[in-house]
């Protein structure tokens, strides 16, 4: 994907990062300068906070309990620039393609803005979202039978000034699983032009053999819990999505959500899987830089999907190494009886072995962020081919919307002028039993032109909306890939750093065996 | 002075004020070319006054026998019984090197050279360099045994292998195979009574050890003429505790190695199997870099990084197979022979008991008890003393032997994970690329820690 230099107007604006979830990290510069740091290109993630093991976690910051409170405000939480900020910028990109006659190249025609949130605006800015707490609850399906799941808890508060330092109340309400699924099912039909943030797993998926594939498992709802947060806070950070009233509903308002959200229809307006493989294979002239995306997501996907799954592997064997090792410790012990001066040695140092073999569980189990890190963009690269997607139904349906008219418009021609030039089922009828009537044929002209007419506006708000929907989405893409690059970046020093840790963790217990061994 | 030489004569070593160590190293080249026969030092001067005594006896309590062969010229040498001397001390030297692959019609095989530098009177020469095979320190092994029955003799390195598909020509194996047969020589030459043995000599200093082993001389110390003894089927009433102690020791240290070797043996095959998935795990990150711009070379330098990972692990694993797992084998064989040992000491024990119960029934008023049971007395209390010594001599190096191992264990397991240490740092330096904000990220991230070259990495 061609990385497009940074045109924005004005103020200098950052490069680093797309719409960052407020939360997810962020925050170090409540030390640093706060007033420079909007305009710091590529601001890392705080790594004050670094997790108990001393590797930076991805702990979202917008948490009542974080210590970094002050974050939200100096958090590395850089907005998407405004689409209006865009309009100069994107003309040019736009490239002339053969179209069909009404289709109406992008780019020619001015384009209506929808005013999208500006960094200020953005409800991440004004609210803590949490998910703090997963429980466990039994309840009735629709088909009356009994099922256990699990709900979250959802805590919002509004975000105070520094000034006044005075605590809001905390509103809180249960979620489960499926109202968040719900959810984005609704974003994803009501926004098509925005790569709308993944939800974490439904099953446990790529796991290594000590982790459990059960979805009651206390790890798998706590590491679910934590993405479900992620989720919200990507979404409240996004421009266009934290606008949406379903989301403030869903955050805020208990009863009732379910059919709020039902009542926008917004299923009738969800295009068919059918009718979008059909766009995809006959589609003529698709933008080609969504056809590269969309290629890129479908490389993207298979590629992390095979990194997790060696990960997993990796994982396991590392898991087997470590354990085994366990082993001296117990036969050194048995050794160290009937040794006289070499019994002291072998014992402790079959000690430190046992710490060795321990020390696994805790290394596998920070790993298991990276995974997750991973897992959300194997998620998201689904969510891009869904634009992808989008797109290609719209300028299909754009290409035959034009085709039709073309047909119509040859049709009312043919009738005018008496000639038949394309072979058609009329024309065989009418050579065969007489020629209509000129009041019939003026009839029939009169309707076509009438359709022509429709047709042609039809086309042309097609048009519109295609080069609205080109513009727009590119724009939320661009910004998504400046948010995975930084994301990615931060996922692969935090493992970088995890391995070093390791290590030095390894180092450790050795020099402290080495150290028993030489007072044998 | 004797021995005198024309000219003038060169300070010769004496006993007197001068110490050994100021005698002329036996690997200094001027010696040895100097010094011929005629001023070999004399027995008489390496002795102290009092030897001439008879009932000396060694530093650890031992009574010496001075009417073995080998003369009490080198009794001196038999003081030097702690290996914590340093090598000036010592007077004989033996080193196994140079393998090399002989192809023959009949067979191929391996020879090592074998490099002896000594000034012991034993040796007609200063030095000998001799190559000898496999089968040639089997000879020699058999042959200690016959000769020395109450002593340990050291292992030697697993004769066939039994592994299947090991190749016996590789160069792991022969070099492990080296280094066990150069420790079996050393372990030898620094026992007090088993240097000193005949076929050792011949083994370290004849040009055709065929011929000599046609010979069949079989020049038996006294005692291993008087200990020729066949599986009596006399039994033993029951081993005193010392020796019972040792048994059981051994039988729980062999146990014990048994255990480790196969811990050992197991961490090498999950080491190897990570191995394997870390090898198809580095490149899926290159094919991930092929895909992106601005982070292609970020996950190019994990991919490298992750291959450097590889050969680190590959490395400690040969480690472990080449120098740990041998010498566990060899104690492991080492406890089997001595076990050996004990049960031919309680054989002469309990030949003994027999023959005293014998004339004890025998009820004659003898004044004195038969030269037969005496001779038995004698051989089981110089069996016991010499096997005491040298199981004392066998603990010590033992554990140093143990220290040495395991230590060396750790060193290794610490080597790979400060390799891995740099190479993950480098790849994380590839990662922030630049970027002065990611590089404070990344050092407040390592600020915990003290990484070896990131100091040199940082610039």
């Amino acid at each position: 994907m061609e990385e497009r230099g940074n045109k924005r107007g004005g103020s200098e604006t950052p490069l680093g990062r797309g719409a960052r979830p407020a939360g997810r990290s962020g925050g170090d510069f409540s030390e640093e300068s706060r007033a420079g740091s909007h305009h710091h290109p590529d601001t890392p993630p705080c790594p004050e906070r670094a997790g108990p093991r001393g590797a930076p976690r991805p702990v979202p910051c917008g948490r009542a309990r974080c210590a970094c409170r002050s974050g939200l405000s100096a958090c590395a939480q850089r907005g998407a620039e405004p689409l209006i900020a865009m309009e100069s910028a994107e003309a040019e990109a736009s490239e002339s393609r053969p179209e069909e006659d009404g289709a109406v190249p992008a780019g020619d025609l001015p384009l209506p803005e929808q005013p999208a949130a500006t960094m200020e605006d953005c409800l991440a800015k004004k609210m803590e979202i949490t998910v703090s707490e997963a429980e466990k609850r039994t309840g009735r399906n629709a088909m009356n039978m009994q099922e256990t799941y699990t709900a979250y808890l959802i805590e919002t508060r509004a975000v105070e000034s520094q000034n006044e330092g005075q605590c809001s109340p905390v509103d809180s309400l249960w979620r489960r699983y499926s109202e968040f699924e719900l959810l984005r099912n609704y974003l994803l039909v009501t926004y098509p032009h925005i790569v709308v943030p993944p939800l974490p797993e439904k099953r446990a998926d790529f796991v290594w053999h000590k982790l459990s594939a059960d979805n009651m498992d206390p790890d798998f709802v706590e590491r679910r819990r934590i993405g479900l947060e992620n989720f919200l806070l990507r979404v409240a950070s996004h421009p266009v999505l934290c606008q949406d009233k379903i989301f403030y509903s869903f955050l805020t308002q208990e009863g009732g959500w379910k059919e709020m959200v039902n009542e926008t229809g917004f299923q009738l307006k969800a295009d068919s899987r059918l009718k979008a493989l059909n766009a995809t294979f006959r589609v003529k002239n698709p933008d080609k830089r969504f056809t590269e995306l969309k290629h890129y997501s479908d490389e993207l996907q298979s590629v992390i999907s095979h990194l997790l799954r060696v990960r997993a592997r990796v994982a396991d064997r590392l898991y087997g190494v470590y354990k085994v090792h366990g082993n001296y410790g117990r036969v050194f012990s048995e050794w160290s009886a009937i040794e006289k001066e070499m019994g002291d040695g072998l014992q402790s140092a079959g000690h430190h072995m046992d710490v060795y073999a321990a020390s696994i569980d805790d290394i596998l189990e920070e790993e298991e962020h990276y995974a997750d890190q991973l897992k959300e963009y194997l998620f998201y690269a689904e969510a891009l081919r869904a634009v992808c997607r989008k797109h290609e139904l719209m300028q299909y349906d754009l290409e035959m919307a034009a085709q039709d008219l073309t047909s119509k418009k040859q049709q009312c021609e043919e009738l005018a002028t008496g000639t038949v030039r394309t072979f058609s089922l009329k024309g065989m009828t009418s050579k065969l039993f007489g020629q209509e009537t000129p009041e019939q044929r003026e009839a029939k002209i009169k309707v076509l032109e009438e359709q022509i007419q429709e047709g042609e506006e039809q086309l042309k708000s097609k048009n519109l909306e295609g080069r609205d929907f080109v513009k727009s989405a590119w724009a939320d893409i661009e910004r998504f890939k400046e948010q995975k690059n930084h994301d990615l970046k931060e996922a692969l020093i935090s493992y970088a750093v995890m391995q070093i840790s390791m290590c030095k963790k390894g180092i450790q217990v050795w020099t402290n065996a080495k150290e028993c061994f030489s007072k044998m | 002075m004797s021995g005198g030489a024309a000219g003038i004569p060169k300070p010769l070593p004496s006993s007197g004020p001068k110490s050994l160590r100021e005698m002329p190293h036996p690997l200094a080249t001027s010696s040895s070319e100097e010094m011929g026969p005629a001023l070999t030092p004399s027995p008489d001067l390496l002795l102290p006054r009092s030897v001439a005594d008879k009932d000396l006896s060694l530093p650890n309590g031992t009574p010496v026998d001075t009417s073995s062969p080998a003369s009490s010229s080198s009794l001196l040498n038999r003081l030097q019984l702690d290996d914590d001397l340093d090598g000036e001390a010592k007077d004989l030297f033996v080193t196994v090197d140079d393998p090399k692959k002989h192809v023959c019609t009949m067979e191929t095989y391996i020879t090592y050279r074998v490099t002896t530098k000594t000034t012991r009177a034993e040796f007609d020469l200063p030095e000998y360099s001799v190559r000898r095979r496999y089968q040639d320190f089997d000879w020699l092994r058999n042959k200690l045994e016959e000769s020395q029955p109450t002593h340990l003799i050291p292992p030697l390195p697993e004769k066939f292998v039994v592994k299947g598909v090991v190749d016996r020509f590789s160069e792991e194996f022969v070099e492990t195979r080296r280094k066990a047969l150069d420790k079996f020589l050393k372990r030898i030459t620094d026992h007090p009574v088993l240097s000193f043995n005949e076929h050792f000599n011949v083994f370290l200093t004849a040009k055709d050890l065929n011929a000599y082993k046609k010979q069949g001389m079989a020049l038996l110390s006294k005692m291993g003429e008087s200990v020729k003894y066949v599986t009596g089927g006399y039994k033993l009433r029951s081993r005193p505790l010392e020796f019972a102690a040792i048994g059981e020791y051994l039988d729980t240290f062999s146990l014990k190695l048994g255990t480790i070797d196969r811990i050992a043996q197991r961490i090498i095959k999950e080491q190897l199997e990570y191995l394997v998935e870390l090898r198809e795990y580095g490149p899926i990150y290159s094919t991930w870099g092929g895909l992106e711009v601005e982070l292609s070379e970020p996950l190019e330098g994990v991919s490298a990084c992750i291959g450097n990972c590889c050969t680190a692990l590959e490395e400690l694993s040969e480690d472990m197979t080449d120098d740990f797992l041998p010498v566990l084998r060899e104690y492991m064989l080492y406890s089997e022979s001595m076990k050996n040992v004990l049960k031919k000491r309680d054989q002469v024990q309990a030949e003994y008991e027999a023959k005293l119960e014998a004339v004890a029934l025998k009820k004659e008023d003898r004044p004195k008890v038969p030269t037969d049971v005496e001779k038995c007395q004698d051989r089981v209390e110089c069996f016991n003393a010499d096997l005491k010594a040298d199981m004392e001599r066998w603990q010590n190096n033992k554990r140093q032997d143990f220290r040495q191992l395991l230590m060396g264990m750790a060193d290794k397991n610490i080597q790979y994970y400060e390799k891995v240490c740099d190479v993950v740092a480098l790849a994380g330096v590839k990662v922030v690329n630049c970027s002065p904000r990611w590089w404070l990220f990344f050092k407040k991230c390592l600020c915990h820690f003290t990484v070896k070259n990131l100091k040199i990495l940082i610039l």
